[in-house]
Protein backbone atom coordinates (compact mmCIF):
# COMPACT_ATOMS: atom_id res chain seq x y z
CA UNK A 1 0.00 0.00 0.00
CA UNK A 2 0.92 3.58 -0.61
CA UNK A 3 2.40 5.43 2.39
CA UNK A 4 -0.59 7.79 2.46
CA UNK A 5 -3.01 4.87 2.43
CA UNK A 6 -1.22 3.42 5.42
CA UNK A 7 -1.47 6.80 7.19
CA UNK A 8 -5.21 6.81 6.40
CA UNK A 9 -5.57 3.31 7.85
CA UNK A 10 -3.69 4.31 11.01
CA UNK A 11 -5.84 7.44 11.47
CA UNK A 12 -9.11 5.57 10.97
CA UNK A 13 -7.91 2.83 13.32
CA UNK A 14 -7.14 5.41 16.02
CA UNK A 15 -10.56 7.07 15.79
CA UNK A 16 -13.78 5.77 17.29
CA UNK A 17 -15.91 7.83 14.88
CA UNK A 18 -15.96 8.47 11.13
CA UNK A 19 -13.34 10.93 9.85
CA UNK A 20 -14.34 13.43 7.17
CA UNK A 21 -12.19 14.66 4.29
CA UNK A 22 -11.68 17.94 6.17
CA UNK A 23 -10.36 16.06 9.17
CA UNK A 24 -8.11 13.87 7.04
CA UNK A 25 -6.57 16.98 5.45
CA UNK A 26 -5.10 17.90 8.86
CA UNK A 27 -2.96 14.73 8.69
CA UNK A 28 -0.94 15.76 5.67
CA UNK A 29 -1.08 19.27 4.30
CA UNK A 30 0.46 18.18 1.00
CA UNK A 31 -2.38 15.84 0.10
CA UNK A 32 -5.47 17.28 -1.56
CA UNK A 33 -8.98 15.87 -1.70
CA UNK A 34 -8.24 13.74 -4.77
CA UNK A 35 -5.22 12.18 -3.03
CA UNK A 36 -7.35 11.21 -0.04
CA UNK A 37 -10.08 9.79 -2.25
CA UNK A 38 -7.45 7.70 -3.99
CA UNK A 39 -6.15 6.47 -0.62
CA UNK A 40 -9.71 5.67 0.50
CA UNK A 41 -10.30 3.65 -2.68
CA UNK A 42 -7.04 1.78 -2.21
CA UNK A 43 -7.78 0.92 1.42
CA UNK A 44 -11.31 -0.15 0.54
CA UNK A 45 -10.03 -2.45 -2.22
CA UNK A 46 -7.40 -3.78 0.14
CA UNK A 47 -10.05 -4.83 2.68
CA UNK A 48 -12.38 -6.18 -0.02
CA UNK A 49 -9.88 -8.34 -1.85
CA UNK A 50 -7.39 -9.24 0.86
CA UNK A 51 -9.72 -11.31 3.01
CA UNK A 52 -10.21 -9.05 6.04
CA UNK A 53 -12.57 -9.11 9.01
CA UNK A 54 -13.15 -5.39 8.69
CA UNK A 55 -14.35 -3.12 5.92
CA UNK A 56 -14.12 0.58 5.08
CA UNK A 57 -17.56 2.18 5.19
CA UNK A 58 -18.75 5.67 4.23
CA UNK A 59 -20.76 7.04 7.13
CA UNK A 60 -21.89 10.53 8.19
CA UNK A 61 -19.94 12.30 5.43
CA UNK A 62 -16.79 10.48 6.52
CA UNK A 63 -15.12 7.10 6.57
CA UNK A 64 -14.88 4.49 9.28
CA UNK A 65 -13.43 0.99 9.70
CA UNK A 66 -16.16 -1.40 10.83
CA UNK A 67 -16.18 -5.11 11.56
CA UNK A 68 -18.04 -7.27 9.05
CA UNK A 69 -21.61 -8.12 9.97
CA UNK A 70 -21.04 -11.87 9.71
CA UNK A 71 -19.02 -11.65 12.96
CA UNK A 72 -21.66 -9.61 14.82
CA UNK A 73 -23.17 -12.55 16.68
CA UNK A 74 -19.82 -13.94 17.85
CA UNK A 75 -18.57 -10.55 19.06
CA UNK A 76 -21.89 -9.74 20.68
CA UNK A 77 -22.04 -13.11 22.48
CA UNK A 78 -18.51 -12.69 23.79
CA UNK A 79 -19.51 -9.19 24.96
CA UNK A 80 -16.41 -7.56 23.51
CA UNK A 81 -18.60 -4.77 22.20
CA UNK A 82 -22.14 -3.63 22.85
CA UNK A 83 -24.73 -2.73 20.32
CA UNK A 84 -26.13 0.78 20.75
CA UNK A 85 -29.50 1.01 22.44
CA UNK A 86 -32.43 0.66 20.05
CA UNK A 87 -34.76 3.60 19.59
CA UNK A 88 -38.47 3.34 20.31
CA UNK A 89 -41.07 3.51 17.55
CA UNK A 90 -42.13 6.96 18.75
CA UNK A 91 -38.53 8.20 18.67
CA UNK A 92 -38.06 6.86 15.13
CA UNK A 93 -41.30 8.53 14.01
CA UNK A 94 -40.09 11.91 15.26
CA UNK A 95 -36.68 11.33 13.65
CA UNK A 96 -38.33 10.41 10.35
CA UNK A 97 -40.41 13.61 10.33
CA UNK A 98 -37.37 15.74 11.19
CA UNK A 99 -35.12 13.97 8.66
CA UNK A 100 -37.51 14.77 5.80
CA UNK A 101 -38.78 18.19 6.84
CA UNK A 102 -35.81 19.79 8.56
CA UNK A 103 -35.63 22.41 9.83
CA UNK A 104 -38.99 21.71 11.43
CA UNK A 105 -40.85 22.87 14.54
CA UNK A 106 -42.58 20.82 17.20
CA UNK A 107 -46.09 21.80 16.08
CA UNK A 108 -45.60 20.34 12.60
CA UNK A 109 -44.18 17.10 14.05
CA UNK A 110 -47.16 16.75 16.37
CA UNK A 111 -49.58 17.56 13.56
CA UNK A 112 -48.23 14.69 11.49
CA UNK A 113 -47.99 12.20 14.37
CA UNK A 114 -51.23 13.22 16.08
CA UNK A 115 -49.56 13.00 19.50
CA UNK A 116 -47.60 15.19 21.88
CA UNK A 117 -43.90 14.85 21.07
CA UNK A 118 -42.16 17.08 23.62
CA UNK A 119 -40.72 14.21 25.69
CA UNK A 120 -39.41 12.37 22.64
CA UNK A 121 -37.78 15.55 21.28
CA UNK A 122 -35.97 16.06 24.58
CA UNK A 123 -34.76 12.45 24.59
CA UNK A 124 -33.48 12.66 21.02
CA UNK A 125 -31.69 15.91 21.85
CA UNK A 126 -30.05 14.32 24.90
CA UNK A 127 -28.83 11.45 22.73
CA UNK A 128 -27.40 13.95 20.27
CA UNK A 129 -29.48 12.68 17.34
CA UNK A 130 -31.19 16.04 16.75
CA UNK A 131 -30.31 19.63 17.53
CA UNK A 132 -31.96 23.02 17.61
CA UNK A 133 -30.87 24.97 14.53
CA UNK A 134 -32.86 28.15 14.97
CA UNK A 135 -36.26 29.66 15.49
CA UNK A 136 -39.11 29.95 13.05
CA UNK A 137 -40.39 33.40 12.09
CA UNK A 138 -43.90 32.16 12.90
CA UNK A 139 -46.07 32.93 15.89
CA UNK A 140 -44.20 32.45 19.17
CA UNK A 141 -40.96 31.91 17.22
CA UNK A 142 -40.90 28.14 17.90
CA UNK A 143 -37.60 26.21 17.96
CA UNK A 144 -36.60 24.43 14.77
CA UNK A 145 -34.97 21.00 14.86
CA UNK A 146 -32.61 19.22 12.47
CA UNK A 147 -30.75 15.90 12.49
CA UNK A 148 -27.06 15.68 13.52
CA UNK A 149 -24.11 13.63 12.17
CA UNK A 150 -24.82 11.17 15.03
CA UNK A 151 -28.18 10.49 13.40
CA UNK A 152 -26.36 9.42 10.23
CA UNK A 153 -23.94 7.35 12.34
CA UNK A 154 -26.77 5.61 14.16
CA UNK A 155 -28.32 4.50 10.87
CA UNK A 156 -25.00 3.99 9.10
CA UNK A 157 -25.86 6.48 6.33
CA UNK A 158 -23.28 8.37 4.27
CA UNK A 159 -25.57 11.41 4.12
CA UNK A 160 -29.24 12.37 4.13
CA UNK A 161 -29.65 11.49 0.46
CA UNK A 162 -29.29 7.81 1.50
CA UNK A 163 -32.77 7.99 3.00
CA UNK A 164 -35.47 6.54 0.74
CA UNK A 165 -36.90 9.20 -1.56
CA UNK A 166 -40.55 9.85 -0.88
CA UNK A 167 -41.57 8.78 -4.37
CA UNK A 168 -39.84 5.43 -3.78
CA UNK A 169 -42.05 4.66 -0.80
CA UNK A 170 -44.68 2.11 -1.66
CA UNK A 171 -47.47 3.86 0.21
CA UNK A 172 -49.36 0.67 0.84
CA UNK A 173 -52.73 2.36 0.83
CA UNK A 174 -52.65 3.75 -2.66
CA UNK A 175 -55.62 5.28 -4.44
CA UNK A 176 -57.74 2.80 -6.37
CA UNK A 177 -57.38 2.72 -10.12
CA UNK A 178 -59.95 5.09 -11.67
CA UNK A 179 -63.11 3.21 -12.67
CA UNK A 180 -63.23 2.33 -16.38
CA UNK A 181 -65.08 4.89 -18.39
CA UNK A 182 -67.70 3.50 -20.70
CA UNK B 1 -53.18 -1.79 28.35
CA UNK B 2 -55.58 -4.28 26.94
CA UNK B 3 -59.06 -3.43 25.88
CA UNK B 4 -61.46 -6.25 25.24
CA UNK B 5 -64.94 -5.87 23.86
CA UNK B 6 -67.00 -8.66 22.52
CA UNK B 7 -69.57 -9.34 19.89
CA UNK B 8 -70.25 -5.85 18.68
CA UNK B 9 -69.03 -5.96 15.12
CA UNK B 10 -69.07 -8.50 12.36
CA UNK B 11 -65.87 -9.83 10.93
CA UNK B 12 -63.99 -10.20 14.20
CA UNK B 13 -62.62 -13.48 15.42
CA UNK B 14 -64.53 -15.27 18.10
CA UNK B 15 -62.02 -14.53 20.81
CA UNK B 16 -63.25 -10.97 20.52
CA UNK B 17 -61.40 -7.80 19.95
CA UNK B 18 -58.07 -7.42 21.68
CA UNK B 19 -56.10 -4.26 21.18
CA UNK B 20 -52.97 -3.48 23.11
CA UNK B 21 -52.77 0.31 23.04
CA UNK B 22 -49.15 0.34 24.22
CA UNK B 23 -48.28 -1.07 20.83
CA UNK B 24 -49.56 2.03 19.11
CA UNK B 25 -47.71 5.28 18.94
CA UNK B 26 -50.92 7.32 18.66
CA UNK B 27 -54.47 7.54 17.34
CA UNK B 28 -53.37 7.56 13.69
CA UNK B 29 -51.40 4.37 14.25
CA UNK B 30 -54.44 2.69 15.83
CA UNK B 31 -56.69 3.89 13.03
CA UNK B 32 -54.33 2.53 10.37
CA UNK B 33 -54.22 -0.77 12.23
CA UNK B 34 -58.02 -1.01 12.22
CA UNK B 35 -58.22 -0.11 8.53
CA UNK B 36 -55.60 -2.70 7.60
CA UNK B 37 -57.11 -5.42 9.75
CA UNK B 38 -60.57 -4.88 8.29
CA UNK B 39 -59.07 -4.75 4.80
CA UNK B 40 -60.85 -1.51 4.18
CA UNK B 41 -60.22 0.71 1.19
CA UNK B 42 -58.72 3.87 2.67
CA UNK B 43 -60.33 5.98 -0.08
CA UNK B 44 -63.77 4.82 1.00
CA UNK B 45 -63.68 4.32 4.75
CA UNK B 46 -66.97 3.08 6.26
CA UNK B 47 -66.70 5.78 8.87
CA UNK B 48 -69.53 4.56 11.14
CA UNK B 49 -67.97 1.11 11.50
CA UNK B 50 -64.44 2.43 12.05
CA UNK B 51 -65.65 5.03 14.55
CA UNK B 52 -67.39 2.29 16.58
CA UNK B 53 -64.30 0.12 16.57
CA UNK B 54 -62.10 3.04 17.49
CA UNK B 55 -64.34 3.96 20.43
CA UNK B 56 -64.36 0.36 21.59
CA UNK B 57 -60.58 0.20 21.46
CA UNK B 58 -60.12 3.27 23.60
CA UNK B 59 -63.18 2.60 25.75
CA UNK B 60 -61.33 1.42 28.82
CA UNK B 61 -58.72 4.15 28.81
CA UNK B 62 -58.47 6.72 31.56
CA UNK B 63 -59.23 10.24 30.38
CA UNK B 64 -55.79 11.66 31.06
CA UNK B 65 -53.74 9.23 29.07
CA UNK B 66 -56.17 9.19 26.19
CA UNK B 67 -56.66 12.87 25.38
CA UNK B 68 -55.21 12.43 21.90
CA UNK B 69 -57.27 9.30 21.25
CA UNK B 70 -60.43 11.07 22.42
CA UNK B 71 -59.74 13.98 20.09
CA UNK B 72 -59.56 11.53 17.20
CA UNK B 73 -62.76 9.81 18.38
CA UNK B 74 -64.54 13.17 18.36
CA UNK B 75 -63.22 13.86 14.86
CA UNK B 76 -64.51 10.48 13.63
CA UNK B 77 -67.95 11.08 15.12
CA UNK B 78 -68.12 14.51 13.50
CA UNK B 79 -67.25 13.02 10.11
CA UNK B 80 -69.84 10.30 10.70
CA UNK B 81 -72.49 12.97 11.36
CA UNK B 82 -71.46 14.95 8.28
CA UNK B 83 -71.76 11.82 6.16
CA UNK B 84 -75.35 11.39 7.32
CA UNK B 85 -76.39 14.88 6.23
CA UNK B 86 -78.47 14.77 3.06
CA UNK B 87 -76.50 15.90 0.05
CA UNK B 88 -77.82 18.52 -2.29
CA UNK B 89 -78.49 17.32 -5.76
CA UNK B 90 -75.23 18.36 -7.30
CA UNK B 91 -72.49 15.84 -6.52
CA UNK B 92 -69.68 18.00 -7.87
CA UNK B 93 -69.83 20.59 -5.10
CA UNK B 94 -69.96 18.00 -2.33
CA UNK B 95 -66.69 17.75 -0.45
CA UNK B 96 -66.07 14.41 1.17
CA UNK B 97 -65.74 15.07 4.93
CA UNK B 98 -63.30 12.15 5.11
CA UNK B 99 -60.84 13.83 2.79
CA UNK B 100 -58.68 15.57 5.43
CA UNK B 101 -58.52 12.39 7.53
CA UNK B 102 -57.39 10.34 4.53
CA UNK B 103 -54.69 12.89 3.74
CA UNK B 104 -53.36 12.67 7.30
CA UNK B 105 -53.51 8.88 7.31
CA UNK B 106 -51.52 8.66 4.08
CA UNK B 107 -48.96 11.12 5.35
CA UNK B 108 -48.63 9.15 8.57
CA UNK B 109 -48.43 5.88 6.65
CA UNK B 110 -45.46 7.29 4.76
CA UNK B 111 -43.73 8.15 8.01
CA UNK B 112 -44.33 4.58 9.27
CA UNK B 113 -42.73 3.23 6.12
CA UNK B 114 -39.68 5.41 6.70
CA UNK B 115 -39.60 4.21 10.33
CA UNK B 116 -39.47 0.59 9.16
CA UNK B 117 -36.69 1.48 6.75
CA UNK B 118 -34.76 3.30 9.48
CA UNK B 119 -35.16 0.35 11.84
CA UNK B 120 -33.59 -1.95 9.26
CA UNK B 121 -30.77 0.53 8.62
CA UNK B 122 -30.06 0.85 12.36
CA UNK B 123 -30.01 -2.94 12.70
CA UNK B 124 -27.55 -3.28 9.80
CA UNK B 125 -25.34 -0.62 11.37
CA UNK B 126 -25.45 -2.26 14.80
CA UNK B 127 -24.22 -5.54 13.26
CA UNK B 128 -20.94 -3.83 12.44
CA UNK B 129 -18.74 -2.64 15.25
CA UNK B 130 -16.43 0.33 15.12
CA UNK B 131 -13.06 0.51 16.79
CA UNK B 132 -13.45 0.75 20.57
CA UNK B 133 -17.10 1.60 20.31
CA UNK B 134 -18.44 3.34 23.37
CA UNK B 135 -22.15 4.00 23.61
CA UNK B 136 -22.47 7.79 23.55
CA UNK B 137 -23.06 9.04 27.07
CA UNK B 138 -26.11 11.21 27.44
CA UNK B 139 -24.99 14.79 27.86
CA UNK B 140 -27.81 16.34 29.80
CA UNK B 141 -26.91 19.79 31.10
CA UNK B 142 -26.94 20.02 34.91
CA UNK B 143 -30.24 21.43 36.14
CA UNK B 144 -29.96 25.06 37.23
CA UNK B 145 -29.60 25.48 40.99
CA UNK B 146 -32.83 26.90 42.36
CA UNK B 147 -33.25 27.78 46.02
CA UNK B 148 -35.10 30.28 48.16
CA UNK B 149 -33.62 32.76 50.61
CA UNK B 150 -34.94 30.64 53.50
CA UNK B 151 -33.12 27.58 52.17
CA UNK B 152 -29.92 29.60 51.79
CA UNK B 153 -30.15 30.92 55.36
CA UNK B 154 -30.95 27.42 56.65
CA UNK B 155 -27.85 26.11 54.84
CA UNK B 156 -25.66 28.84 56.35
CA UNK B 157 -27.02 28.04 59.80
CA UNK B 158 -26.24 24.34 59.30
CA UNK B 159 -22.65 25.22 58.41
CA UNK B 160 -22.31 27.63 61.35
CA UNK B 161 -23.74 25.04 63.73
CA UNK B 162 -21.04 22.61 62.67
CA UNK B 163 -18.27 25.02 63.70
CA UNK B 164 -17.52 24.60 67.45
CA UNK B 165 -16.66 28.25 68.13
CA UNK B 166 -17.63 30.39 65.17
CA UNK B 167 -15.71 33.61 64.64
CA UNK B 168 -18.05 36.00 62.90
CA UNK B 169 -16.41 39.11 61.55
CA UNK B 170 -18.34 42.28 60.96
CA UNK B 171 -17.88 43.75 57.56
CA UNK B 172 -17.70 47.51 57.62
CA UNK B 173 -18.90 49.11 54.42
CA UNK B 174 -16.32 51.46 52.98
CA UNK B 175 -17.89 53.96 50.62
CA UNK B 176 -16.58 53.92 47.07
CA UNK B 177 -15.45 57.19 45.55
CA UNK B 178 -17.23 56.82 42.22
CA UNK B 179 -17.42 60.57 41.61
CA UNK B 180 -13.70 60.96 42.06
CA UNK B 181 -13.00 58.01 39.80
CA UNK B 182 -15.35 59.42 37.15
CA UNK B 183 -13.48 62.71 37.22
CA UNK B 184 -10.13 60.87 36.87
CA UNK B 185 -11.39 58.82 33.92
CA UNK B 186 -12.79 61.95 32.22
CA UNK B 187 -9.45 63.74 32.65
CA UNK B 188 -7.52 60.80 31.13
CA UNK B 189 -10.01 60.58 28.27
CA UNK B 190 -9.56 64.30 27.51
CA UNK B 191 -5.78 64.16 27.77
CA UNK B 192 -4.90 60.86 26.10
CA UNK B 193 -7.98 59.57 24.26
CA UNK B 194 -6.98 55.96 24.77
CA UNK B 195 -5.26 54.19 27.67
CA UNK B 196 -5.31 51.00 29.68
CA UNK B 197 -7.13 50.58 32.96
CA UNK B 198 -3.88 49.49 34.59
CA UNK B 199 -2.09 52.68 33.47
CA UNK B 200 -4.79 54.80 35.01
CA UNK B 201 -4.74 52.94 38.33
CA UNK B 202 -0.99 53.43 38.75
CA UNK B 203 1.47 51.24 40.63
CA UNK B 204 -0.22 50.10 43.81
CA UNK B 205 -3.94 50.90 43.72
CA UNK B 206 -6.08 50.23 46.77
CA UNK B 207 -9.07 47.93 46.58
CA UNK B 208 -11.38 50.96 46.89
CA UNK B 209 -9.60 52.64 43.93
CA UNK B 210 -10.07 49.59 41.74
CA UNK B 211 -13.74 49.14 42.63
CA UNK B 212 -14.55 52.84 42.36
CA UNK B 213 -12.97 53.08 38.93
CA UNK B 214 -14.71 49.85 37.83
CA UNK B 215 -18.12 51.30 38.68
CA UNK B 216 -17.18 54.60 37.02
CA UNK B 217 -15.96 52.83 33.86
CA UNK B 218 -19.07 50.68 33.58
CA UNK B 219 -21.34 53.67 34.06
CA UNK B 220 -19.46 55.78 31.47
CA UNK B 221 -19.42 52.84 29.05
CA UNK B 222 -23.18 52.44 29.51
CA UNK B 223 -23.65 56.12 28.62
CA UNK B 224 -21.43 55.70 25.57
CA UNK B 225 -18.88 58.23 26.84
CA UNK B 226 -16.17 55.59 26.52
CA UNK B 227 -15.61 52.19 24.94
CA UNK B 228 -14.05 49.22 26.73
CA UNK B 229 -12.16 46.75 24.56
CA UNK B 230 -10.08 43.72 25.38
CA UNK B 231 -7.95 42.65 22.39
CA UNK B 232 -7.48 39.10 23.70
CA UNK B 233 -8.39 36.84 26.59
CA UNK B 234 -6.82 38.13 29.84
CA UNK B 235 -5.13 41.06 28.08
CA UNK B 236 -5.39 44.55 29.64
CA UNK B 237 -8.66 46.40 29.13
CA UNK B 238 -8.26 49.40 26.80
CA UNK B 239 -10.33 52.46 27.50
CA UNK B 240 -11.04 54.87 24.63
CA UNK B 241 -13.49 57.63 23.74
CA UNK B 242 -16.94 56.30 23.02
CA UNK B 243 -19.56 57.28 20.43
CA UNK B 244 -21.22 59.70 22.87
CA UNK B 245 -17.96 61.31 24.01
CA UNK B 246 -18.11 65.08 24.19
CA UNK B 247 -15.01 67.06 24.89
CA UNK B 248 -15.55 69.02 28.08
Amino acid sequence: MDQRTRLLEAALFSSSRPLTLDELSILDSEADEADWRKAIEELRDHYETGGHGVELVEIANGWQILTRDIFAEAIDRAQFATRPQKLSGAALEVLAVIAYRQPVGRAEIEEIRGVNSGGVLRLLQERGLIEVVGRSEGLGRPLLYATTPQFLEHLGLADLSDLPRTEELTVALRPPAPPPVD
Amino acid sequence: MTVRTEGFAPGLDEAGFVVNLDRFSGPLDLLLHLIRREEIDIWDIPIARIADQFLAAIGALGLDEAAEYLEMAARLLRIKAQMLLPRRGDEEAWEDPRHELVRRLLEYQQIREVVDWMERAARRRSDRFARGYLPPAPQAPPPPLVFSLEELIAAVERVLAAIPDPVILRVAARPLDVEGATATVSRWLAERGSFSWREMLGERPTLVDVLSSLVALLELARRGTLTLTQPGAFSPVIISRGPAYEAA
